[in-house]
């Protein structure tokens, strides 16, 4: 065990067991996944990308690049989780992974010993022979090796929730600096939001030995958020990692709400997606600290001082027993004087540097620490780290040692702050980038902005939190910031080891090394983007949170120009990668979009009907009864039945669009291609709207109920479009009508009764006095009445069906009661409800155009609505619709088609070529929009689209559908099957 | 991103819908040169890296359609009115 | 240098010192014969068949930034010739083609991988639009397969085939489709441009045009004036600024489109899918990245940057088409600025100023189209014809009418 016996803020008195590649194992309440595993001396924790060499746990923080494991199992297996943010919990099940057969003994770490052949962009130089290998053998073979974790192929069986906050300050991070932003804000009478990605608040107060106001920084850390959390104006998001900087002071934040649970409570989320609005924010997420690049700086046992210190002081575990440190800056000392006083052994502190602060080495030499400056790591060795190698001027000396604390100096975590592209500075006295233009309202304070002392992180929270505050009218004279001190931070700019020996990693979850760097510069990958991508630096999962600075100070020093010069690559979010599923919320599954049932929808299930999506709508597809086959004989049955007697469907998805005003009739000949204004009231015109571009937009029927009140309806599909279009007509082209509309589709429930029994049907439920005969409602006439006893209805005698036919209209909560009626009423005749495929099979026996042809690309002419056109008016489209293309008499245009031999199956998407042709695109003259067997005809029929179509009746062509293997010789015809004259209709 | 809608207040820009470019203005169809100007009514818009001016439509809230004054290089929102022309600005 | 087994055998004997530039960091000289505008994959490719099939050995690319930066660097990979309309579907499958032995031609492994691209649908009238282009493909002697639903299951067991709103029918399916690893399509055409004389200029913003009698005579760049024959535009997501600047308006709007890519991943998806439900589709990288998007954001920007509103719909559909995906975590996600067509489609294409060419317009979809853009730019500036497969991406298309508008919504660039 390496756990201390005292210290730390970890709760002793809640042992946890978990298990790590089956081994079970304990830690306590408040351990991250890798302290646990630190203090139960596991060291190998995982193997690299490329090279599958093993890998430790090198820091204590999101930006870990070593420690990935696959936490959980079965549908919750999460692969690529960072051990050192994972909370532990009990019951805890983690996996090691890039791995075969064990993490121990690793196949694939042959890749190792293949390494001087795998060097960056090796895989663009070769295995281009032959052609067909790639997807047969090479491919397949690298992309085995790639990857990293398993996915679980099973669905995430978690909840996520999404959720909005508004706030004046967003507040992200809780150490000393954003404690006291979140502080001075909150008590300025800002409402504050103060976010932070772990568990336990208070960042490096809770990793260092330090003091804040005479008392320990971690306490004074517990105080602050007790503070904060009193007040009513401030809330504190802990587990919550505001990950990236969106428009209008928008901040996505995910919170793990039960991630540090074995499963999430019942009835609560596993992760909730935060799209918090903040007036101002102030980004104090703290500084990352870099590894130093020599050769076996990868080893387990190699971590970031800052990550030691964490592990002694937070978590009271020692990561090795004899440690030593090699720096270039004074933090890294302070890490060595803990681990001293904790009592652990340090075997020297090593720094690039000659010359240290004498505060530093003389505590070092009191506590018996040795001193090697000037120093450098030259070589490491062991599986687990068991000894190093350091160059002196007076030579090169082996330690022996299982832990090397490194730090190459500390870069600020700025990523939010370039979210909008603003890049960063770099800053030559402290060897880091610094925030440059930060997205509006974005303050960065403490050591996110470079100011790394403990007394300058806090006066620089004080100063940003009131100065947000102040920004938005809370004035208040800050409170003096608490006392500490400003530790020595002197840092020596040095990346890289130039003498040492084996691979060196600037990226270790990529395994990219100073010499894939080199091989990118002399191949001419020198821009920071080319380095990046050429070599995959900082595209792993850390999103080289340690390694970006690294590696392009090492391409700048090969290039001769400065880190400046040279620049940053882009930051983009997330912050830290976010799970998909938070990102989904509960859209998913039947959720995944919301449902319309139609008003009738409880009855049509009743009358057994099979729904089928439309759109967002459910509707009827047809209504199956005992015994018959297949869907085909239902609708059959229902076609026959509304033909001969009277059938039924609900229409009510069809836009409705009310319209009152003096000058709606004009404003209908402006966006309809025929005149409305002229339409007496009680009628009802069918009309065609076009686009601005001339091409049809959809069709419908309007009504006039009065001298200034018309109802429009529009296809299902274009209801929303429409209206949208009619608004901006109004408001933009053309204020100065008096014209005001409104959507009632889900105001009025409207169903279809068509067949040659309806008007007997609809006489039973109407109400005594309405006139129903054909003098007093004809065909296309409209009328207000009552039905079912009071009900307020209108009635539109219009059929798509081609049968007599009336759609009547009530007020949505009726819709079901009106259907129930009709069926009563209707029960003599033998009344079938029908669904959306009878009314298709029967709009096509008329020929009425629907979807598939109001396909956006055909023109009113083409549809055979040419004649339709007003030459007396100007209306939405008329211009661009005679544009030569548009006007083409070559163009495809409506026509109707049967099976030449009439048992053959027509299919919708088949292609029109010319028999005896081949059956290829220069003979290609058109396409079969919509199909349907006849029950009138007793064969399959079919609209389509066919140059100079109308023209060619009687001709002869293939339908030609390979992709189904069809080829079917047909004959074209009218596109209207059944009852051309349209004398049904007028019954 | 959020719109100050003249009715609404800010809103997300997800209850909007867009339409583009709000200097075109829709030529008189009558004119001689009609075609043309239909042309580059419908096909030719501002497309400026800078200040854009652009219809969207408050569709989730008070359906009308605004004037949206807005960079397309920081998405700053400038100013947002209706575009009757009778509205409020903001 | 020749890449091969053996030069890296050589080179990993000797230190890997013997690497030289994949391409020259060339300095502007005063005249080309040709100048193309853009340094992505389209600008690089139409240098490289300059060069191979016209004989131009007088060309230069300028490059505002370090080659690759625009959309060649941050698309989402696929490759496909699944197209409906004539005026497009020979075009995408001349790219196809090129695709196909664009390896060996270059000597660059750029990845090309065929492992299918499938378009999922959700209802018959899905099916019956996916069975015309299907069709459409097949009568121009492309591969595609209508599958049912019982076929999908067997390539993609883990889709939502019982719980979805909008159930799985069934899918078109493109076996020669698949991805080719972006980055390095560019580097393979500068390279191989660059061994052919093509100078490649980076870090030149051009700034102006310079003009005699009406016709443009060269480029104000920021690294001086450069006079040329011809010169060529393949700068999409900037080619309203940059046609602004020769007083030219274009049919394009510049539109901010998302893209995605998770941590690396074990393979899981085997070839490209898109949901037909939704705006979603995905791919698996070869590094065992999950590459994803959707819809554009639906509004102008520069920005290279969206907004949450698209990336919850685009997870939303992720999920509504692999619920297993719920713990696979977004890694990075970018914006890219489309040259929004107002037909959805693209422009290669002489312009009404002498000398200027164009190859613009290419909305979510040129990556795919990089051999055969460059290809049919090439013969438009070195023959002043368009290529037989191009001829239908006119400049003059929206006066005519003779629109290629694959999804019939119109002079919308939003909704393309």
């Amino acid at each position: 065990m390496s756990r201390l016996r005292q210290g730390g803020l970890i709760d002793r008195s809640r042992p946890l067991s978990f298990s790590f590649d089956g081994r079970s194992l304990a830690g306590f309440a408040g351990d991250t996944l890798a302290s646990a595993l630190i203090a139960n001396d596991v060291a190998l924790v995982g193997r690299s990308f490329k090279y599958h060499r093993p890998r430790g746990i090198f820091s204590a923080g999101s930006e870990e690049p070593n420690a990935l494991v696959e936490l959980g199992a079965g549908a919750r297996r999460e692969p690529n989780t960072r051990a050192t943010t994972v909370e532990l919990y009990d019951g805890l099940i983690a996996a090691s992974q890039n791995r075969w057969p064990s993490l121990a003994f690793d196949l694939f770490a042959i890749n190792a010993l293949l390494s001087p052949l795998l060097g960056a962009g090796f895989y663009y130089k070769t295995f281009m022979w032959p052609a067909k290998a790639w997807e047969k053998i090479y491919e397949p073979a690298i992309r085995r090796a790639a990857g990293l974790g398993r996915a679980s192929l099973e669905p995430d069986p978690d909840a996520y929730e999404k959720a909005h906050a508004f706030c004046d300050v967003l507040v992200i991070g809780a150490g000393p600096a954003g404690l006291m932003a979140a502080r001075a804000s909150a008590r300025a009478g800002a409402r504050v939001i103060l976010a932070d990605e772990d568990f336990l608040l208070g960042g490096r107060l809770n990793a260092e030995r330090c003091e804040v106001d005479g008392e320990a920084g971690s306490a004074f850390a517990a105080n602050a958020v007790a503070e904060l959390a009193s007040l009513p104006n401030v809330r504190v998001f802990s587990r919550t990692t505001v990950f990236g900087v969106y428009d209008s002071g928008i901040y996505g934040a995910l919170e793990r709400v039960g991630d540090h649970l074995a499963e999430p409570l019942a009835y609560a989320p596993r992760q909730r997606l935060w799209r918090i609005v903040a007036k101002r924010a102030v980004l104090a997420a703290g500084a990352t600290e870099r590894p130093i690049v020599f050769g076996g700086n990868d080893r387990p046992g190699v971590m970031a001082a800052q990550a030691v210190q964490t592990y002694l002081n937070r978590f009271a575990a020692m990561p090795a027993r004899q440690i030593a440190l090699f720096a270039n800056n004074d933090s890294a000392w302070r890490v060595g004087l803990d681990i001293a006083r904790a009592g652990g052994e340090v075997a020297a502190i090593i720094d690039i540097r000659r010359a240290v602060a004498p505060t530093l080495t003389e505590e070092a030499r009191r506590l018996g620490v040795r001193i090697l400056l000037g120093g450098q790591v030259v070589s490491t060795s062991g599986k687990r780290l068991r000894s190093i190698k350091v160059a002196t001027e007076k030579g090169v000396e082996r330690l022996s040692v299982d832990g090397l604390a490194i730090s190459g100096g500390f870069s600020p975590n700025l990523h939010l702050a370039g979210h909008h592209g603003g890049r960063p500075a770099w800053k030559d006295d402290i060897a880091a980038f610094v925030p440059g233009r930060a997205p509006p309202g974005l303050l960065v304070a403490g050591a996110a902005a470079g100011r790394f002392g403990l007394a300058a992180c806090l006066a620089d929270g004080v100063e940003k939190g009131a100065m947000a505050a102040r920004d938005l009218g809370f004035h208040r004279k800050p409170d003096a910031p608490p006392r500490a001190e400003d530790e020595a931070a002197a840092v020596e700019p040095f990346w890289r080891v130039g003498a040492s020996r084996g691979a060196a990693f600037v990226d270790f979850q990529n395994d990219v090394t100073a010499k894939d760097v080199q091989i990118a510069h002399a191949e001419g990958f020198r821009a920071v983007e080319h380095l990046k991508r050429y070599t995959t630096l900082g595209m792993a999962t850390d999103q080289g949170k340690t390694s970006n600075v690294t590696g392009l100070a090492i391409m700048a020093a090969l290039a001769g120009r400065s880190i400046a010069e040279t620049g940053a690559t882009t930051f983009r979010p997330p912050y830290t990668p976010v799970a998909i599923a938070a990102f989904a919320g509960h859209h998913r599954g039947k959720d995944f979009r919301p449902t319309r049932p139609t008003p009738t929808h409880a009855w049509a299930e009743r009358q057994g009907a099979v729904f089928v999506e439309t759109g967002l709508w459910l509707r009827a597809q047809y209504f199956p009864r005992a015994g018959e086959r297949d869907w085909l004989e239902s609708v059959t049955r229902e076609v026959k039945a509304t033909r001969a007697s009277v059938g039924l469907i609900d229409a009510s998805t069809f836009g409705k669009i009310d319209l009152q005003g003096r000058d709606v009739g004009a404003f209908l000949d402006r966006v309809y291609i025929n005149t409305f204004s002229t339409l007496p009231i009680g009628k009802v015109r069918y009309g065609i709207m076009l686009r601005e571009d001339g091409f049809v937009m959809d069709d419908g029927t309007t009504a006039r109920l009065g001298e200034t009140h018309y109802l429009m309806t529009t296809t299902t599909a274009n209801a929303a479009k429409i209206y949208q279009h009619l608004e901006f007509c109004l408001q933009k082209l053309w204020p100065e009508l008096d014209v005001k509309l409104t959507s009632v589709t889900e105001q009025w429930a409207q169903i279809a009764l068509a067949g040659p029994n309806a008007r007997r049907v609809l006489r039973a439920v109407i109400d005594a006095g309405v006139d129903l005969s054909n003098d007093a409602l004809p065909y296309m006439g409209a009328r207000e009445a009552t039905v079912m006893g009071g009900v307020k209805a209108r009635l539109f005698r219009v059929s798509f069906s081609g049968e007599l036919g009336y759609e009547i209209a009530v007020p949505a909560r009726h819709g079901e009661a009106l259907a129930n009626a009709l069926m009563e009423a209707g029960r003599g005749y033998d009344i079938a409800p029908y669904g959306v495929e009878a009314l298709s099979v029967m709009r096509i026996e008329k020929g009425h155009v629907s979807g598939p042809e109001l396909n956006g690309q055909t023109t009113a002419r083409d549809l055979g609505f040419g004649r339709l056109a007003s030459a007396k008016k100007h209306y939405i489209g008329r211009v661009m619709a005679d544009r030569p293309a548009l006007r083409d008499p070559a163009r495809p245009s409506l026509a109707g088609f049967k099976p030449v031999d009439r048992v053959s199956r027509l299919r919708a998407g088949a292609h029109f070529t010319a028999l005896g042709k081949p059956a290829a695109i220069e003979h290609d003259e058109g396409h079969m929009t919509s199909v349907a067997f006849s029950p009138s005809l007793g064969h399959w029929i079919g609209l389509g689209l066919l140059a100079r179509g109308s023209e060619r009746i009687g001709e002869r062509m293939r339908a030609c559908d390979p992709v189904r293997g069809g080829d079917v010789e047909v004959e074209i015809c009218s596109p209207v099957f059944v009852d051309p004259d349209g004398e049904r209709l007028r019954v | 991103m959020r719109i100050p809608c003249p009715y609404c207040g800010w809103r997300d820009a997800q209850e909007f819908a867009y339409l583009g470019d709000a200097t075109v203005e829709r030529p008189d169809p009558a004119a001689a040169d009609a075609p043309a100007r239909f042309h580059d009514y419908v096909y030719l818009r501002e497309n400026p890296a800078g200040p854009h001016s652009e219809l969207w439509r408050h569709s989730a809230g008070c359906r009308q359609w605004l004037a949206v004054r807005r960079d397309t290089t920081t998405h700053e929102i400038i100013a947002a009115e209706f575009v009757r022309g009778r509205g409020a600005r903001r | 240098m020749g890449y091969s087994v053996l030069s890296l055998i050589a080179n990993a004997l000797t230190g890997q010192r013997g690497w030289t530039p994949a391409w020259r960091d060339a300095e502007p000289k005063p005249f080309y014969d040709v100048v193309i505008v853009g340094g992505g994959g389209h600008g690089l490719a139409t240098a490289y068949y300059l060069a191979k099939e016209h004989g131009l050995r007088h060309v230069a690319v300028v490059e505002k930034g370090w080659i690759g930066s625009g959309n060649a660097g941050r698309n989402t990979t696929i490759i496909r010739s699944n197209y409906l309309l004539p005026g497009n579907e020979a075009f995408y499958e001349w790219s196809m083609k090129l695709w196909e032995g664009l390896e060996q031609d270059l000597n660059y492994n750029a990845m090309v991988s065929q492992r299918g691209v499938l378009n999922l649908y959700h209802s018959d009238a899905q099916r019956d639009a996916y069975a015309r282009r299907g069709n459409a493909m097949r009568l121009h002697g492309v591969d595609a397969e209508l599958l049912d639903e019982a076929q999908i299951r067997r390539l993609y067991p883990f889709l939502d085939f019982d719980n979805a709103r909008f159930p799985i029918k069934g899918g078109l399916l493109q076996r020669r489709g698949g991805t080719a690893r972006h980055d390095a399509v560019v580097w393979a055409y500068a390279r191989a441009a660059d061994r052919l004389g093509v100078d490649i200029v980076q870090n030149c913003e051009v700034k102006g045009f310079l003009r005699e009698n009406g016709a443009v005579s060269g480029v104000e760049t920021t690294r001086g004036a450069i006079k040329a024959g011809k010169i060529g535009l393949a700068v999409a997501g900037a080619s309203s600024r940059l046609a602004g600047l020769a007083d030219l308006k274009l049919p394009i709007e510049s539109h901010v489109l998302q893209a995605f890519v998770s941590e690396g991943l074990k393979p899981m998806i085997a070839g490209v899918v898109t949901f037909g439900a939704g705006h979603f589709y995905i791919s698996q990288s070869d590094k065992g990245g999950l590459v994803f998007g959707g819809d554009i954001d639906g509004y102008n920007s520069y920005a290279q940057r969206g907004n949450l509103p698209t990336i919850e719909d685009v997870c939303e559909g992720g999920m509504a088409l692999m619920p297993a995906l719920g713990r696979v975590r977004v890694l990075r996600h970018w914006g890219g600025v489309m040259d929004m067509s107002m037909d959805g489609s693209p422009i290669i294409d002489r312009t009404p100023i002498a000398g200027l060419y164009l190859n613009a317009g290419w909305c979510y979809g040129g990556f795919k189209a990089t051999p055969a853009s460059g290809w049919c730019f090439a013969h438009l500036i070195a023959r002043d014809a368009p290529h037989p497969v191009a001829r239908a991406f006119r400049l003059d298309r929206f006066a005519t009418g003779r629109l290629i508008d694959e999804k019939g919504v119109g002079a919308q660039p939003n909704l393309h």
